[in-house]
């Protein structure tokens, strides 16, 4: 790399916030499916089992990204594991992101008044038809907006897998400012770069909360 | 099972909620075809016990046995007791985000096993019934409290049960809109359905019910035809009636 920042340099940088992007999707997906088994953990009939996935969720939040990081990549590491430093930062952010899910799913699950599952209960539904027929297209209405304000807590939060070495945009722009030693540029770049990614997001999310507000139905002409 | 079996029968049910006792020893026999009224001041019981009947409640002594079904037996069927018991709630509680139409036939295709086509008919037959065959594509909040109850009836109707229990559904409406969804089930009683009915409308119960039955603190305190509303016996009886209409 020369010593002026160039198209190549951005070339990297835009290399690094594709990762950022794929690092956020596999959160969220992986993220999605534990925290949706969290969330119904968390509304179980059994006690124990809600105590247990409670105490889960207090433990994850109770604790930085970063040292999820770390533990995913050096502590499975010592254990003997050799792992990839994607799979590591993946495995993190799924578990960090499956805690906040979770909880924000199982607000909204609850949110479903009890006499909704009562009366799909008296139909003769299925447990598993109340759930996916019933609650679950009730809950999905209050659970989206959170959810994509969540992703953009995600996509921000990527930058800690620099730490274990993962090349996302934080790293990229670590690395050429190493080389360049032009904090101020490569960081607006990188923050603009950030951005770029999360605005989106949000504006997405304050959409859904506005049509979530006034987008009742209207009565039917009279 | 011959006509001479009740199609429910509460057998000394007890049930408590925490310390405070609800139902204290609560019998009555419900027979295929009767429509019964179980009236009585707020906290008698008498909701209670209907929600017992289609066991949203459990009890903890006596026995209720429903369509040949004993509710305390560990191998009781409850998807297919449900089968057999239409039940309606004050508050309506059908499902916001389906329409009429899917509110009515959701149960049908994915419990009974319809085709659409089928579920369609009944789900049409079955809205008729109640008056509201016009309003298909329109969700609940679109509704008036009496159509979404008629809608909720429509909804039970369509499982074909052998027994409908009606937990108190005008006491959320306006007169006007009492009256059309007492008409709806006042037909359903001369259709010969088997209903149970807890109530607050005494000239309902006096004009339809074939049996009333009066709660009082957990207790069946009087039961009867409907003469005894134009009767009491007890003085607890005469002074509900007294102060409730």
């Amino acid at each position: 790399m020369n010593n002026e920042f160039n198209a190549n340099h951005l070339l990297f940088l835009l290399h690094g916030a594709a990762w950022t992007l794929g690092l956020s999707a596999a959160g969220f997906v992986g993220g999605g499916l534990l925290g949706f088994l969290v969330a119904l953990g968390r509304i179980a009939p059994s006690r124990l089992c809600r105590g247990l996935v409670g105490i889960y969720v207090q433990l994850i939040q109770g604790t930085p990204l970063l040292i999820l990081m770390f533990l995913a990549y050096f502590g499975l590491g010592i254990m003997g594991f050799d792992v990839p430093p994607l799979a590591a930062a993946g495995l993190a952010m799924t578990i960090y992101t499956s805690a906040y899910l979770g909880e924000i799913w199982r607000g909204a699950l609850q949110s479903v008044p009890r006499t909704q599952w009562e009366a799909a209960e008296c139909l003769s539904f299925s447990p598993s038809q109340r759930l996916f027929l019933i609650v679950v297209p009730q809950a999905l209405r209050i659970a989206t907006p959170p959810t994509v304000g969540f992703l953009v807590q995600i996509v921000k939060n990527t930058s800690l897998a620099s730490v274990v070495g993962f090349i996302e945009l934080a790293r990229a722009g670590q690395v050429i400012n190493n080389a360049l030693f032009e904090p101020f540029l490569v960081f607006s770049i990188m923050a603009l770069l950030y951005f770029a990614l999360c605005y989106p997001l949000s504006l997405w999310a304050h959409a859904l909360e506005a049509r979530l507000h006034v987008g009742r139905r209207v009565p039917l002409g009279t | 099972m011959n006509d001479n079996t009740p199609l429910v029968r509460l057998d000394q049910v007890q049930k408590s909620f925490g310390t405070a006792k609800v139902l204290d020893g609560v019998s009555f026999d419900v027979h295929r075809g009767q429509v019964v009224a179980i009236i009585g001041r707020s906290g008698s019981g008498k909701s209670t016990a209907l929600r017992c009947i289609d066991r949203l409640e459990t009890i903890d002594g006596g026995s209720i046995t429903v369509c040949g079904q004993s509710l305390g037996s560990a191998s009781l069927d409850l998807r297919r007791l449900r089968r057999e018991v239409g039940i309606v709630f004050q508050s309506y509680n059908l499902f916001p985000h389906l329409t009429v139409a899917q509110n009515v036939s959701l149960a049908l295709r994915k419990v009974r096993g319809k085709s659409a086509a089928q579920a369609g008919e009944i789900t049409e037959r079955v809205l008729c019934q109640v008056g509201m065959h016009d309003k298909l594509q329109a969700y609940p909040e679109q509704l008036s409290g009496g159509q979404q109850q008629r809608v909720a009836i429509a909804r039970s109707l369509a499982m074909e049960p052998q027994l409908m229990l009606f937990d108190e559904v005008t006491s959320a409406l306006d007169p006007q809109l009492t009256g059309e969804v007492l008409k709806v089930m006042e037909k359903l009683a001369a259709e010969g359905m088997t209903m149970i009915l807890v109530t607050h409308e005494m000239a309902f119960a006096r004009g339809v019910a074939d049996k009333v039955v009066f709660m009082h603190q957990g207790q069946v305190w009087e039961q009867g035809d409907a003469g005894i509303l134009g009767a009491p016996r007890t003085p607890e009886l005469r002074q509900f009636l007294g102060n409730g209409l």
